[in-house]
């Protein structure tokens, strides 16, 4: 048995060396051709607008800030900050609403369960499957008719209901790890529930808390058709803000490049930090 | 473990479980479920009942006194209009064609990062960027950067390798679907090879180890132990991405407006109501797409619980 173990992988390893670093060749170039978009965007918007759009492509033009100044609103134009502080507001403050109201709800379901509770969580599951889409009429007519409508706390009401069954499934599969036995042996010490929670779960369960926070966050902030719907001058948001390039004007490229590399900044940012959980968030839990 | 928390609850409390503080009992165990399910339910929910019962009227918005029951006659428009009818095939075809080619490229993906090499993670996060971009901005992003015909990336490269002569396609007005497609192809890629990843490295390592000492080939490896294995990633990735790609509106919103046939459901639906203000037909449009997505639904539902309880059992 031993000798099969030592001998078998010696033979093919000359060759099995040389065709793993082939794949890992592979792997570098295919990882370079699916991010060259984003840095080709990336050097675009530090172009000029003319050396942007030239053709063929001048990779090697001045560098400047320009299209950053434009997007800015410091040349004229629309400011894209009152937007920014609008996605902040909505993704922020309904991300916060969504762990407040999942967090009990997950505990419902892991620590200490309901009947049936798996039934219940496949309830939640199902509701996310259902498109949004078909909900959208209603959704504006009932704003319109509540003075809802362009106002930012309308998205914040439905991202939090938008975003709730996957941060329950989340919550409560990160929930489920804490070992009950050490729930057990806390409260037998006599530990009341709160200290039980703050002592002894949350330690445990904190960085996928926080990993379904920066989900919750990024489906928030990358929202459009209902900000699009509901909101219009006042309640803009990011996204929509974006809208505004979607017809070609003139030499813009840089700009719509900068606009929307600083808008994918903060989606990049909470993606990058959540990169270990990001499959379980969303598969919907189903894959760890 | 459902049964086992009244009774252990009855031993901590050292009393026969009378009937009344067992009820009590239950209500408090439920009760911090109910302000996310309530919340959920009112928000979510209830207007799809809305819905339905506004499909089944003739309204249209322009026009608010003239409001009138119609029974299925929307849905009848709906299913004859050539406008609509093409809305649901582009969005089988979309979704279809993208779920596909991502699944496969997503496959490719995870069986190279699967092997050990240098600068893995750095690759890996390589591959997850591009689903890290606001869906609108890649979409703005392929729209002007890649497709544009004048000066997009595309054209320029095929400038700069066939000088002058080169072919200078316009991509998306020759070919919208395809624009369209090859946009969300690339956003939904890393997502699959997510998925795949996940499931190779949820392999057994000693299995194939057995094989390879019993001479397996690589080939045999990967048909006998590893797809297998895999099977139930593929269809939760199949699922899922459907899930998510029959509701995309932003890369059909941002690269064609709907036009040249690449509207989808989602897209009709919206300018349906918000264009057209027909408010019957929009809704009847919807509920359409939700029966669509229902059935999805159960076979996703059913893949999910099927990995979950071989999790929880784990």
């Amino acid at each position: 048995m031993a000798t099969v173990a030592t001998t078998a992988p010696r033979q093919s390893r000359p060759h099995g060396r040389f065709r793993g670093a082939a794949l890992g060749v592979v792997a570098w170039l295919a990882g370079l051709v699916f991010v060259l978009p984003i840095l080709w965007m990336v050097l675009t918007s530090f172009h000029s607008e003319a050396d942007a759009a030239t053709n063929p492509p001048s990779v090697a033009a001045a560098l400047t800030l320009d299209g950053y100044r434009e997007f800015f609103g410091l040349t004229g134009g629309a400011s894209p900050w009152p937007s920014l502080i609008n996605s902040m507001t909505a993704s922020l403050v309904s991300t916060l609403l969504t762990l407040l109201l999942a967090l009990p709800a997950a505990y419902a379901l892991s620590i200490r369960p309901v009947k049936k509770w798996t039934d219940v969580l496949f309830f939640f599951l199902s509701t996310k499957m259902l498109p949004l889409v078909a909900a959208l009429l209603p959704i504006y007519l009932f704003a319109k008719n509540t003075g809802l409508l362009d106002n930012i706390w309308a998205l914040v009401i439905l991202y939090t209901a938008m975003n709730l069954p996957i941060a329950v499934w989340m919550m409560q599969s990160f929930l489920s790890e804490v070992p009950v036995a050490i729930i057990e042996a806390a409260r037998i010490d006599g530990a009341r529930l709160p200290t039980v929670l703050g002592r002894v779960v949350a330690p445990i369960a904190l960085p996928g808390i926080a990993a379904t926070a920066l989900i919750c966050f990024i489906f928030s902030w990358n929202e459009l058709m209902f900000a699009r719907v509901l909101t219009g001058v006042v309640a803009e948001t990011a996204p929509v803000f974006l809208t505004t390039f979607i017809t070609s004007q003139g030499l813009f490229l840089a700009k719509v490049c900068a606009a929307s590399l600083v808008i994918s900044l903060p989606v990049l940012a909470a993606g990058f930090a959540a990169q270990d959980k990001l499959v379980q968030g969303l598969s919907l839990g189903a894959v760890k | 473990m459902t049964l086992t928390t009244p009774a252990r609850a009855a031993a901590v409390s050292g009393r026969p479980a009378a009937r009344r503080p067992n009820r009590m009992r239950a209500w408090a165990t439920r009760a911090p479920l109910l302000p996310a399910l309530v919340f959920m339910i009112v928000v979510t929910q209830l207007p799809f009942v809305a819905t339905l019962v506004l499909s089944f009227l003739d309204w249209n918005a322009l026009y608010p006194d003239d409001r009138r029951f119609a029974g299925f006659a929307n849905y009848g428009e709906v299913l004859s209009s050539p406008d609509l009818r093409g809305s649901v095939w582009t969005t089988i075809l979309l979704t279809v064609t993208v779920v596909l080619v991502s699944l496969l490229l997503g496959l490719l993906l995870a069986l190279l990062l699967d092997r050990r090499f240098r600068g893995r993670a750095a690759v890996r996060t390589l591959l997850i960027a591009p689903f890290l971009l606001v869906p609108i901005a890649a979409a703005l992003m392929w729209k002007h950067l890649l497709f544009n015909p004048e000066y997009g990336l595309f054209n320029g490269i095929l400038h700069a390798i066939g000088g002058d002569g080169a072919v200078q396609p316009d991509w998306i007005s020759e070919m919208p679907l395809l624009a369209v497609e090859a946009a969300l192809i690339w956003q939904w890629t890393p997502f699959m090879m997510l998925i795949l990843l996940a499931g190779l490295q949820s392999r057994d390592p000693q299995l194939v180890e057995a094989a390879r000492m019993d001479g397996a080939s690589d080939w045999q490896v990967f048909a006998h132990i590893t797809l297998p294995h895999l099977r139930r990633y593929l269809e939760l990735g199949v699922l899922l991405g459907s899930v998510y790609i029959v509701q995309n509106f932003d890369a059909v919103f941002t690269l064609t407006s709907g036009g040249l046939g690449t509207a989808n459901l989602p897209y009709t639906i919206y300018q349906t109501f918000y264009q057209a203000h027909e408010n019957g037909l929009a809704s009847a449009a919807g509920v359409i797409v939700v029966i669509g997505s229902i059935i999805l639904a159960t076979f996703a539902l059913r893949v999910v619980s099927s990995l979950f309880r071989e999790e929880v059992s784990r």
